[in-house]
């Protein structure tokens, strides 16, 4: 008797634990189940870790300040493993309120339900100023002519190069002017083996591939979208104009030998001339002592192309706290708070038009030429969105160059057998 | 009765885990395969389709092809280096035991580490094997950067990883071997060789079948190696099934087609080892 009691009553204290456990779970989503407004919101990152977590927990206690009430939990992941993880979460119903999605992969999430549409949302808030949003950006992240997700960033790639490096070999700064022969002269010139100096570096990515089509006049779909067309004499040369840098005037896959951010080591020790890199680089450079860098939008071929990505703050089609999550995208996006600490910080671009922002942006130094930033916007090149297969194209075309680069395809091969194979996932 | 519920009181701990993260899942896996799921929608049912596309998918009998090949290096590789292995371990010699523990520890190691340890020492820029090689005048391969030595690179990282295993498995047969035996065969005049080849390895021949069969298997399913070393490059040269499967569950969002692949390997792996243990009657010797 004695026994079987005191099991009960430990058993009743497990269950308590357990329901107290149970309560503090439940007090993470706060507030009444009827108030959507007030409460926790959780927000899925990729683009805040490493560089920028300070920078995200200045706009989260501003947010929090204005907004009483409302706490934001900032869970954050690499890049790399993120949307791992996002679709892992929403399949497991434990979706984020609020989570970062490019341009690349937003289509996707929007087909599959799995965002809410915000024009309510927007249409109720006094604070919302659609206007104060970067135009393109906000048509980038519609999806059936409703809003899906407020813009928060952009940004684009631009030339970095060495200034030392070019005085020192007796070059001529690279201009807006410059095409493909002018770097590959220029390259060749400042790549100095003996020396550990290279004169370029460019991935051999699908992200370039696209750009560099682009900017050599070629179209990565057919006009209706049916059809892959990146293998024609315009792809190849491309193609070729990639694969013409490693081993010459850039490392090779071998000479890397897979060290992560090889790129960036070399560039800021000082042993890279020019560099194909994005703007968020801009901010580890500038506070690398000894190294005088400057950009200019990247040379193009037949007409010049430039590569943006866009990132914006989508609410989960699950949220229980709609109408707060909504704000904190709000925030992200267009406040007043966030466009000055991205800018200071150089956290990509706010997608919003401010230009007395930018101006104070545009004053900063280095790079002396921040003017590039945004000179690349006129000629934007996005890259090709294949719906639902985007991740699985992307790694086609990659894999195709990375045939070519070691020597199991010619590159007309390994882009035939890319734009086939691209071809066949269009439904 | 009594016995029976005693019995079954016993076995239910462990058949409730079988059944909850083991044959759950599986039944789980070959229902999902029939659906074409994304993850993040709704699935919808589509019958044997994900099944008639792997019929037609290069790229996932390229993935079987290099599976095969792997198999083909690893498998010879560690069965022969592991019996090397116990037999020195089997010697009388001071500190065995340390030698013992020395040649386990990459088994149990984390196959990360052991993966990473071995991206690093296969380097081909200043990697420690091709510097030794670069010493005595040797320009060391691409190793894993080059598409033809991919593979031998993971095989060599999986061999070092799991020779100690195989050793291990080998060395607890050849001690189980009555001594007579062979002290019997070496009156007779019997050479090393000759003991080997007529006492040992017929006597080992059961725990030789054993670590066969799991190393198959476990061979089947490589991945980690892969994916640490490789990620299936350079160019898809030693994309391997398993890395195939995750790719698309979890990059492609396509789980539906993933888990059909897993079907087809879960048959693969399954017929297989039926023809093992078909096969093990005309070499297996129990006592």
């Amino acid at each position: 008797m004695t026994t079987r009691r005191r099991f009960l009553t430990a058993a009743a204290g497990a269950f308590a634990a357990m329901s107290l456990l149970a309560a503090c779970g439940q007090d993470g989503s706060g507030g009444g189940a009827d108030d959507d407004a007030t409460g926790t919101v959780t927000y899925f990152t990729f683009s805040a870790a490493p560089d920028h977590l300070k920078d995200l927990d200045a706009i989260k206690a501003e947010f929090e300040k204005q907004n009483p009430g409302i706490t934001v939990q900032v869970q954050t992941a690499a890049y790399d493993d993120y949307f791992t993880k996002l679709q892992t979460a929403i399949a497991g119903g434990t979706a984020p309120d609020t989570f970062e999605l490019n341009y690349e992969n937003f289509v996707t999430y929007a087909r599959a339900g799995a965002l809410l549409p915000l024009d309510e949302k927007a249409k109720a808030d006094k604070d919302y100023d659609a206007n104060r949003l970067y135009l393109k950006a906000r048509e980038a992240f519609q999806f059936k002519g409703k809003l899906y997700a407020v813009p928060s960033t952009f940004s684009d790639v631009v030339l970095f190069y060495n200034k030392k490096l070019f005085d020192a070999a007796g070059v001529a700064y690279p201009t807006a002017d410059w095409t493909w022969a002018d770097e590959r002269a220029a390259a060749q010139k400042l790549t100095n083996k003996p020396k550990g100096v290279y004169g370029d570096y460019q991935p051999v990515t699908f992200h370039e591939f696209y750009k560099a089509l682009a900017q050599n006049g070629g179209s990565f779909l057919s006009e209706d979208g049916k059809k892959a067309t990146f293998n024609d004499a315009k792809g190849l040369e491309a193609a070729q104009w990639l694969l013409s840098k490693p081993g010459t005037v850039q490392p090779t896959v071998a000479e890397i030998g897979g060290k992560a951010d090889y790129d960036t080591a070399l560039f800021t020790s000082g042993k890279l001339a020019m560099w194909h890199n994005g703007i968020w680089q801009i901010s580890k450079l500038a506070g690398t002592a000894g190294l005088d860098f400057d950009i200019v939008t990247e040379p193009g071929s037949t007409q010049k192309a430039n590569a943006v990505f866009m990132n914006a703050t989508a609410v989960s089609a699950k949220t229980k706290k709609a109408t707060a999550a909504w704000k904190w995208a709000r925030f992200l996006g267009i406040s007043q708070k966030a466009v000055e600490t991205r800018l200071a910080s150089n956290w990509e671009l706010p997608a919003v038009n401010d230009q007395a922002a930018f101006d104070n942006y545009l004053k900063k130094t280095p790079p002396a030429n921040r003017q590039a930033v945004f000179d690349a916007l006129s000629d934007i090149a996005l890259p090709p969105v294949l719906d639902a297969q985007q991740s699985k194209m992307q790694d086609i075309v990659t894999q195709a160059l990375e045939k070519a680069a070691s020597g199991q395809a010619t590159p007309q091969q390994a882009l035939d057998e890319a734009a086939s194979a691209v071809t066949g996932l269009i439904k | 009765m009594r016995t029976a519920i005693a019995v079954a009181g016993f076995l239910a701990p462990s058949l409730l885990l079988l059944l909850g993260f083991w044959i759950g899942p599986m039944l789980g896996t070959a229902w999902v395969s029939l659906q074409d799921w994304n993850l993040i929608g709704v699935p919808t049912f589509v019958g044997l389709d994900n099944y008639t596309e792997l019929l037609s998918d290069a790229e996932f009998h390229a993935a079987l092809g290099h599976t095969l090949a792997y198999l083909a290096g690893y498998l010879p590789l560690v069965l022969v280096s592991g019996l090397a292995v116990a037999l020195l371990l089997d010697a009388k010699l001071p500190a065995m035991t340390l030698y013992r523990a020395t040649f386990f520890l990459p088994v149990i190691s984390s196959w990360v580490a052991v993966s990473l340890l071995w991206k690093w020492l296969l380097n081909p820029a200043d990697g420690l094997v091709n510097r030794i090689l670069g010493m005595v005048g040797v320009a060391g391969p691409g190793w894993w950067t080059d598409p033809d030595w991919a593979m031998p690179s993971v095989v060599l990282a999986s061999v070092w990883k799991d020779v100690g295993f195989v050793a291990v498995i080998l060395l607890a047969g050849l001690q189980a071997i009555p001594r007579d035996l062979l002290e019997a065969a070496a009156l007779d005049g019997a050479g090393w060789w000759r003991k080997l080849r007529s006492i040992t390895l017929p006597m080992l021949s059961p725990s030789l079948f054993f670590v066969t069969v799991i190393s198959l298997i476990n061979g089947f399913q490589v991945f980690d190696q892969v994916w640490v070393m490789t990620e299936g490059g350079p160019g898809g040269a030693s994309s391997v099934v398993v890395e195939q499967i995750v790719k698309n569950a979890f990059s492609y969002g396509r789980v539906g087609y993933a888990s059909a692949m897993s079907m087809v390997l879960f048959a693969v792996i399954l017929l297989v080892t039926l023809v093992q243990l078909r096969l093990q009657r005309r070499w297996v010797h129990y006592e």
